[in-house]
């Protein structure tokens, strides 16, 4: 397939070794040999597979390659990493490009993945466990999706797979330490 | 035995049963379960794909707290197994990253605390002919498709569990409870985990594919060992049916269920009623050998 790649110098230099610093991966090591998309459960619902991603970011891809759908499809099952016969952690490359992404606040955030982890972590950092109702409300209330999955509830709430009350013993103290801690680390380095 | 026991949050959730199930099975074999007091969430996919630091420092707060009881960290939950073995992983290897953690956390920690899967634990330390010995009703031949996702077997250099490609033990505890493991090519795929809500469409479809190949190999139920495959495989069922006309109706059971039913525990006591394709059918095949 054709690739095309808008190439300008100064962000080409920054995606490239932005990723390799995140992710500790050596790209230079990829020969194209797209085992990585063969696994990929997701390759055939994505417009570019996990190959074509590592080709471009050789090749010089600048901060157009965030809107990649491929970034919020991936599921993270780490086949891509398993199977790659150079021993790339092509999965630790989406990572960076997931984080990459959110940094620079990319366009294309399909599905609201982002939205949803900090809905969970939201929860983690008040309760020091996930709490359902108040994460799934966070979640829906932000997506205003809010009739999906709507019609399993009830079955859900009788079955008690969906809890109601709020968790509790969970050491909550260092749970919160450890959030402020790494935003804090966070917030340091940009 | 005595081990400590990580629960996980879906098993105050979504995999009371999960929970349940391995308490029950745990009793009856003489394991020693404790859970450490005031475990916090190993922070999950969701951690895992915001920040490094924050994933590895999440695990590291219970991991702590087990290494202070001195026992050996017992886990059901894949998702959670897999953070764990992470966070010990990359605290044992990456100098810097364990100065982040332990800054994050207030206490230094070395990832030395072994963690186990309970999969693990009932081939290893139980092992199967103590299982098969106190084994009071056979699966009876029932055709099972042992399941294994992603977070038990891969990265592979990390969790060390079994083979990446063809593990085989679920498929070992299955034969020991009597039923027939098949041979399936989509032991270890992908079913969309931790995206269930957020990307439901990618998550029907993987899970189409998955209970449709069991079926097609001839299973009449799915075994798993994880709360993300199990609510995927199994809920999903409702969707795919709406989506495409094709109804599975593949029961999908935890190992730990399964083999629960095996050594006698009530089906109550496994919490089956929470499961949404109902496992009549699974209940029927061994109590009819059992009875006759
Ligand atoms: S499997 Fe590895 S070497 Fe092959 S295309 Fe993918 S990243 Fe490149
Ligand atoms: S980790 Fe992501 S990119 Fe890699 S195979 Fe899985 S879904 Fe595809």
């Amino acid at each position: 397939m054709a690739i095309t790649i808008k190439k300008s110098s100064k962000e080409v230099e920054g995606l490239i070794r932005r990723v390799e610093e995140i992710s500790g991966v050596d790209l230079n090591l990829c020969y194209q040999c797209k085992k990585c998309t063969s696994g990929c459960p997701v390759a055939k619902m994505t417009e570019s597979p996990p190959s074509e991603i590592m080709r471009r970011l050789l090749l010089g891809a600048g901060d157009e390659l965030l809107g990649s759908d491929i970034i919020w499809a991936c599921v993270s099952c780490e086949t891509c990493s398993a199977r790659c016969p150079m021993g790339i952690e092509v999965a630790a490359v989406m990572d960076a490009l997931r984080i990459l992404a959110l940094e620079k606040k990319a366009e294309k955030q399909e599905g609201n993945v982002p939205l949803f982890n900090r809905a969970f972590l939201s929860t983690v950092r008040l309760f020091g466990r996930t709490y359902d109702i108040a994460m799934i409300a966070a979640y829906k209330l932000g997506t205003l999706k809010l009739m999906n999955d709507t019609e399993k509830f009830p079955t859900m709430l009788k079955k008690r797979k969906i809890a109601l009350l709020p968790p509790t013993g969970a050491d909550r103290k260092t749970a919160r330490r450890i959030f402020k801690k790494t935003k804090q680390n966070k917030a340091g380095k940009e | 035995m005595k081990y400590a026991y990580y629960p996980g949050c879906s098993a105050h959730s979504t995999a009371r049963d999960m929970h349940e199930s391995a308490l029950a099975v745990a009793g009856a074999l003489g394991l020693d379960l404790i859970e450490p007091a005031g475990w916090t969430c190993c922070g999950a996919t969701a951690a895992h794909q915001t920040d490094p630091v924050l994933a590895a420092s999440l695990p590291t707060a219970s991991l702590l707290k087990v290494r202070d009881m001195g026992l050996d960290m017992v886990v059901n939950c894949a998702a959670c197994y897999n953070r764990m073995k992470v966070a010990n992983h990359e605290v044992s290897t990456d100098p810097a990253m364990r100065k982040k953690v332990s800054d994050a956390v207030g206490r230094d920690y070395d990832g030395s605390v072994k963690v186990r899967h309970i999969v693990e634990v009932l081939l290893e330390d139980v092992g199967l002919d103590a299982i098969k010995n106190s084994i009071k009703q056979s699966l009876n031949g029932l055709q099972v498709a042992c399941y294994y996702g992603c977070l038990l077997v891969r990265p592979h250099e990390v969790t060390n569990f079994d083979d990446p490609e063809n593990p085989t033990s679920l498929d070992r505890l299955v034969t020991a409870m009597g039923g027939v493991s098949l041979d399936w090519p989509h032991k270890v795929e992908c079913c969309g985990g931790g995206l269930s809500m957020s990307r439901t469409d990618i998550v029907v479809s993987l899970t189409d594919s998955i209970v449709g190949m069991a079926k097609a190999a001839g299973a009449r139920c799915i075994a798993v060992s994880c709360p993300m495959c199990q609510i995927n495989l199994d809920m999903r069922q409702q969707d795919i049916e709406k989506q495409t006309g094709t109804r599975h109706d593949i029961p999908v059971l935890y190992v730990t269920q399964l083999l629960g039913l095996c050594l006698g525990i009530s089906p109550d006591r496994l919490g089956l009623k929470k499961l949404m394709v109902s496992p009549a059918s699974v209940i029927e095949k061994i109590e009819v050998h059992a009875n006759g």
